[in-house]
């Protein structure tokens, strides 16, 4: 996980709890709530139950419906209650405001200097379109977003990532994307321009951190039709109550059916759904990794397969010598002073490697005779590397070039070490030949490493139902060996971008849904084509645009996270469902005898919390349904805890806390008011 | 309670689980595969019909075709028995020469009987001739039957066949469902079981009825009539018109212990065994059987609760020197008892049968709770033929999709993903059933036209009326009696009831199935919620509970709930 987080402010921070309380005033505003029907409905009958108060505050108290202290606490609790659900909302946005705040800083107005033929000219930074070239040097802010078409400069991407240490970035391969707002600190590059005035990273990154284009995501869709169902099937529910209180000869006020209303209606998940999505962007965002949408995190959660690549995902980007075969006749030791020299002059891992193991493993430090060797480097015809030294020719290299190397010398390759060869081939490592003049002494086994800790990370996904799929370049043979290793479920062996395409294509006509990381080009159609596209923030623009999320710390293994977030949004908006439903259980009980207690005193057993008056009963539950949302705007904003268990496990798990606790909760929480209330003498 | 009476209860469920599997698969080799049992005479049967039905009858239908198909079947099934009854006096086969019967009634009738409600506003013997009951009720019987089970299957389809390359959205065709379930399975089954309870003594002729003579010097008039043959069909169909005005608890329609027996099994027998249909369906027959744990687990919960309420003694005869040893009687035959009183009242109001062998308006409150609360359930606890499990499936999408919340995936059912459109749908589907049922009753409860039916006031009219109009939107029939039905009123919100309680809730179903049939299957994986064990049956059971209980709860403890406390204290109605 990233350790350079932008400075994130905390929750219970000034300048996130004053806005907030502000909001949450302001979106008392009916234009804003009735895109929440649920809470709609509460307003609506807040403001039924202030109008009946104002009616009872002005006849005398034999005419009145209800006492008129009753009224007027129901109709406060029920104001709270939409206040409340503003409040969680507003919270949500806050953190992302913060953030945008800090991130349209660093979107200043600059000055280009652009290249029209040949020659450079100042223009302003806004004015850049698709295509434009410009020149940035040392010291200066990149203008806009684009790809380096000449130079090599180091760049301080802080503003966007947070991590100080500034990155290379250069013109050609996957390393060549910049971001508009990022600072040269030295040399020189040529700019060209990707993207479009105000629809740069950054600005798409502000709009997106402001929540400003948060559309509903499908299941949040889903469950808000299932809540406004619910909501109008409770509508049915109390508005016919009347006529059967009627013919009971049970007159019911207004302020008391409203308030059974609220209480029964899902005001808690209703109150907090939309915090929820926020928080969930939010915390993708604290693990810097940047969603194009909400839809792309909730697909995280969906996701079947994941492609991982090979390299820098499951292994260490590099191969290591892990082993010493020396030829029939051949002291190890000898073997080990030999490789030691040969690799001397190699500055590559996988040369240091080699000197590492001898000394580690065989005790040999390198021979001290070494300034009088001559390094003779790796090429691509010869395939070797190596030392001459005091007229001793020491080479390792490829088993082929080193057996053509040895023939060319009179020698011959053993028939041995030949099997040996493909023995290490076989699992899944590199053979490298050592040889002395015309003999080969013997082979070094250099290994793909795998990383610490991904097996257990695997079986983590297995135990989440996620099947993971190695890709990688290397051969059958080698993908096998490693995979088995790494304990991935299928390896894609000699992928080219081709066939990852056709196996996500292949996957997703299975009805898969598939993650991916990438950063080249050459990863843009795949990216584009995976349900879940996590793009390298060093990799190129066609990489980030294809992607439908960036990963800011370049980190693949990121893709795990993302998962677990995307379920946490989806695990938070059931299980508070489910507890906001289990809860209406209880105030059934509370309001219920309640109201009907007046005229069928027979039907006290079933007030089985015992609360004090019928006035109380209402008033407590009222208060509680209110209270709640308050309570729980920790929990969406953080997420429940996602454990990483079977379907089945995590049900019944979830089952208990959020369903049984949801009934069992309130019974307590109404019962706790309601002795408040006595307490206090109100009732 | 008494262990002869649970003891007759176990032979009853183990029964019932015993013959779900066999008749399961017969049926869905009758209607999935092309090996249809016994091709000689029942295949030659099924063409002849399939022909009547016109040229293309058998060509598969998208969901629209299928329901607009449905609908034109049924309309036209409103306007023959109408007609049917409206002409009777002119008909044959009227040796009572008994007249038209009002409009109001007649069209009561019609809607009941064409959308499986068989609610009836009428006593048989004395309003219906024997061409009515047979052309007109008894055709209903069978074919309101098997169009249910034909959107059992079609929705069934809907959830478990996998699109072809061809992209295929088709669900069957309505008029090969029809006349399969007809032929393959009613026809047969109706004809075990008529021979069987002619066997047993219900009455089977087309005598006029009798004038007999009783012991103590009286005239009695003893209705006559080919009971048997209707008698097999209400049952096995779910019907539960019966055939004399008592139902089932006349000695004609069921004379003992035997006929008792067979005719609460036909009840269930069908809803039951279509579970496990639906499980082959769906290649896991797991699935099948997760529900039928769900509808048998709840089924028993309201068994045990109404043996239990019913086996106190009954507060409003306390003090009339009445032993009230084994419970309350009142209301029951004596040759039942109370245990076969409790298990047909239970099971009949599952079903959506309607039958009664006892009168639940004489049941103490808490035991006319549970055939109440069944049929307010959504008619699921086994339910009607077919309806029991195209309206279970709606709850098992919802339970899905609540699982799959809570466990942080898009829910999928038998691989398919359950999304806002189906969500759409199925909130669609319980909205209509609390509207239909809370909305009439409400009106009835403070309208005058409603009021002046009412044999009881206080609570006891409450329950009366909420009864009435469960029972109506439910499909389900059964009356708790005590409200006088048969007037223009009472008849006409009914009829609304009965029949948007039927269709307005099978256009949900397969407008479900038809936007499901198109949706791609993935095999599902460890992440997955999965939908065939007992987590899920009880989490399907916790559901139905749920949405059923806080719909009615509050109407309900106007009614029985409150009843029950005032007969605690000593006050009746």
């Amino acid at each position: 996980m990233s350790v350079h987080h932008h400075e994130r402010p905390s929750l219970l921070s000034k300048e996130i709890v004053l806005p907030a309380l502000r909001q949450s005033l302001a979106k008392l505003h009916p234009r804003h709530v009735a895109g929440n029907p649920v809470m709609f409905v509460v307003e609506v009958g807040s403001l039924l139950t202030t109008i009946w108060c104002l009616r009872d505050a002005f006849v005398p108290a034999a005419e009145r419906s209800a006492p008129l202290w009753f009224s007027v606490n129901v109709t406060a609790w029920l104001w709270f209650t939409v206040l409340f659900a503003n409040f969680a909302e507003a919270m949500a946005e806050g953190r992302g405001k913060a953030q945008a705040e800090a991130l349209r800083r660093t979107r200043r107005d600059t000055t280009a200097r652009r290249l029209a033929d040949g020659r450079e000219e100042e223009v302003p930074s806004s004015s850049l379109q698709k295509g434009d070239l410009v020149v940035v040097t040392a010291g200066m802010l990149i203008p806009g977003d684009g790809d380096v078409v000449e130079g090599i400069a180091s760049v301080d991407e802080s503003a966007i990532t947070g991590e100080s240490a500034p990155v290379i970035r250069e013109s050609g391969g996957d390393r060549s994307a910049v971001t508009g707002g990022t600072k040269v600190l030295s040399d020189r590059i040529v700019v060209r321009i990707t993207a479009d005035p105000g629809r740069s990273f950054l600005d798409r990154m502000i709009a997106l951190v402001e929540g400003a284009e948060r559309q509903k995501t499908p299941n949040e869709i889903a469950l808000h039709i299932l809540l406004v169902g619910l909501t109008i099937v409770f509508l049915l529910v109390c508005v016919t109550l009347v006529p059967f209180a009627l013919y009971s000869g049970v007159a019911l006020s207004t302020t008391a059916i409203v308030a059974l209303l609220v209480c029964l209606i899902p005001t808690t998940i209703g109150g907090l759904l939309s915090a929820i999505g926020i928080a969930g962007m939010d915390r993708l965002l604290a693990k810097n990794v940047i969603a194009v949408s909400g839809r792309a995190v909730e697909a995280a959660g969906d996701v079947d397969t994941l492609l991982l690549d090979k390299t820098g995902t499951i292994t260490l980007g590099n191969r290591m010598a892990v082993d010493l075969v020396p030829a029939p006749g051949v002291d190890v030791r000898r073997l080990a002073e030999v490789a030691a020299a040969a690799s001397a002059a190699d500055e590559t891992p996988e040369g240091r490697s080699i000197v590492e193991l001898v000394r580690t493993k065989h005790g040999q430090a390198l021979p001290v005779k070494l300034d009088r060797a001559k390094p003779v480097a790796f090429t691509a015809q010869t395939r070797m590397s190596g030392v001459d030294l005091d007229g001793r020719v020491l080479r390792k290299g490829a088993v082929d070039a080193v057996r053509d190397h040895v023939a060319a010398a009179g020698g011959a390759m053993s028939r041995e070490i030949v099997e040996a060869a493909d023995r290490i081939g076989d699992q899944g490592g590199t053979p490298l030949a050592v040889a002395e003049g015309n003999r080969v002494l013997g082979l070094v086994h250099l290994k793909d490493v795998v990383k610490m800790g991904i097996q257990e990370r695997f079986a983590r996904l297995r135990a989440m139902g996620i099947r993971t799929v190695m890709v990688t370049g290397d051969n059958r043979r080698t993908a096998a060996s490693i995979a088995r290793e790494a304990g991935v479920d299928d390896f894609l062996a000699e992928a080219t971008p081709e066939r990852k395409l056709a196996l996500i294509k292949e996957e997703q006509g299975k009805g898969k849904l598939i993650a991916m990381t990438g950063d080249g080009t050459n990863d843009a159609p795949a990216l584009a084509q995976a349900d879940v596209g996590v793009a390298m923030n060093t990799g190129t623009q066609a990489a980030k645009e294809a992607g439908n999320m960036v990963d800011l710390d370049s980190d693949p293994t990121k893709l795990l996270e993302v998962v677990e977030v995307g379920k946490q949004l989806l695990m938070t908006r059931g299980c508070l469902t489910t507890f906001s439903i289990a809860n209406d259980v209880a105030k059934y009980f509370a309001i219920l005898p309640a109201m009907f207690m007046a005229v069928f005193p027979e039907i006290a057993p079933l007030n089985v919390m015992g609360l004090a008056s019928p006035y109380s009963a209402v008033l407590s539950a009222v208060a509680f349904n209110a209270l709640i949302i308050v309570l729980l705007i920790p929990l969406a904003l953080r997420g429940v805890k996602y454990r990483p268990l079977g379907a089945a496990a995590l049900f019944r798990r979830s089952m208990l806390v959020y369903g049984l606790g949801g009934v069992v909760a309130p019974f307590v929480g109404i019962k706790l008011i309601d002795l408040g209330l006595v307490a206090l003498g109100l009732v | 309670m008494t262990a002869a009476g649970w003891l007759q209860i176990a032979v009853y469920v183990v029964a019932l689980a015993a013959l779900t599997k066999p008749l399961g698969a017969y049926m869905y080799r009758a209607f999935e595969t092309d090996a249809r049992p016994w091709p000689s005479v029942l295949g030659r049967l099924e063409n002849l019909c399939l022909r009547l039905c016109g040229p293309r009858a058998a060509e598969e239908q998208t969901w629209t075709g299928y329901l607009g198909s449905l609908m034109a079947f049924s309309v036209v099934g409103i306007v023959v028995t109408f007609a049917l009854q409206m002409l009777q006096g002119a008909l044959p086969l009227n040796p009572q020469g008994l007249p038209a019967p009002s409009w109001h009634l007649a069209l009561n009738t019609a809607v009941s009987f064409t959308t499986n409600t068989n609610w009836q506003s009428y006593g048989g013997e004395t309003t219906m001739s024997y061409l009515t009951q047979m052309a007109g009720l008894a055709w209903q019987n069978f074919v309101s039957a098997a169009a249910g089970i034909g959107v059992a299957l079609a929705l069934a389809r809907g959830l478990t066949r996998t699109p072809g390359p061809s992209g295929s959205k088709t669900l069957g065709s309505f008029w090969a469902d029809l006349v399969r379930s007809t032929v393959y399975v009613l026809l047969p089954l109706s004809l075990v079981w008529a021979v069987a309870l002619v066997a047993c003594g219900v009455v089977q002729n087309f005598s006029a009825y009798v004038e007999v003579t009783t012991v103590e010097g009286a005239k009695q008039t003893l209705a006559m009539g080919p009971a048997a043959s209707q008698v097999a069909i209400k049952q096995l169909g779910t019907n539960g018109g019966g055939f004399f005005n008592v139902n089932s608890a006349h000695p004609f329609e069921n004379p003992g212990a035997i006929s008792n027996f067979l005719q609460c099994l036909a009840i269930l027998l069908i809803p039951a065994a279509l579970t496990h249909t639906y499980g082959k369906m769906a290649r896991d027959t797991r699935q099948g059987w997760a529900i039928f744990t769900a509808m048998a687990a709840l089924f028993l919960a309201g068994l045990t609760a109404c043996y239990l309420a019913e086996s106190q003694p009954n507060a409003a005869i306390a003090g009339l020197g009445v032993d009230q040893a084994a419970g309350n009687l009142e209301g029951k035959e004596v040759r039942f008892g109370v245990a076969n009183s409790a298990l047909w009242a239970t099971a009949t109001t599952a079903a959506s049968n309607g039958s009664v062998n006892s009168m639940h308006d004489s049941y103490t409150p808490l035991g006319g709770l549970v055939p109440l609360l069944n049929i307010q359930l959504g008619e699921v606890v086994f339910g009607g033929v077919g309806a029991g499990l195209y309206g279970m499936l709606v709850f098992v999408l919802l339970s899905v999709f609540i699982a799959g919340l809570m466990v942080g995936r898009t829910p999928e059912y038998l691989g398919k993903k359950v999304e806002a459109h189906e969500m759409k749908v199925v909130t669609v589907y319980v909205l209509v059933f609390a509207l239909f049922v809370l909305v009439p009753a409400a009106w009835a409860s403070v309208a005058p036209g409603g009021l002046s039916s009412l044999a009881n006031r206080g609570p006891h009219g409450l329950s009366e009326i909420l009864y009435a109009c469960s029972s109506a939107a439910g499909n389900n029939g059964s009356a708790f009696a005590g409200l006088n039905a048969n007037t223009p009123f009472w008849n006409c919100l009914l009829a609304v009831c009965m029949f948007f309680g039927r269709f307005a809730m099978i256009a949900p179903c397969l407008a479900i199935a038809g936007s499901m049939v198109g949706k791609k299957t993935s095999t599902p994986g460890l992440g997955t919620f999965p939908t065939h064990g007992g987590l899920f049956a009880t989490l399907l059971v916790g559901v139905i509970v749920i949405v059923g209980a806080l719909t009615f709860l509050p109407a309900l403890s106007l009614g029985p709930i409150v009843e029950h406390f005032l007969a605690a204290a000593g006050r009746t109605y």
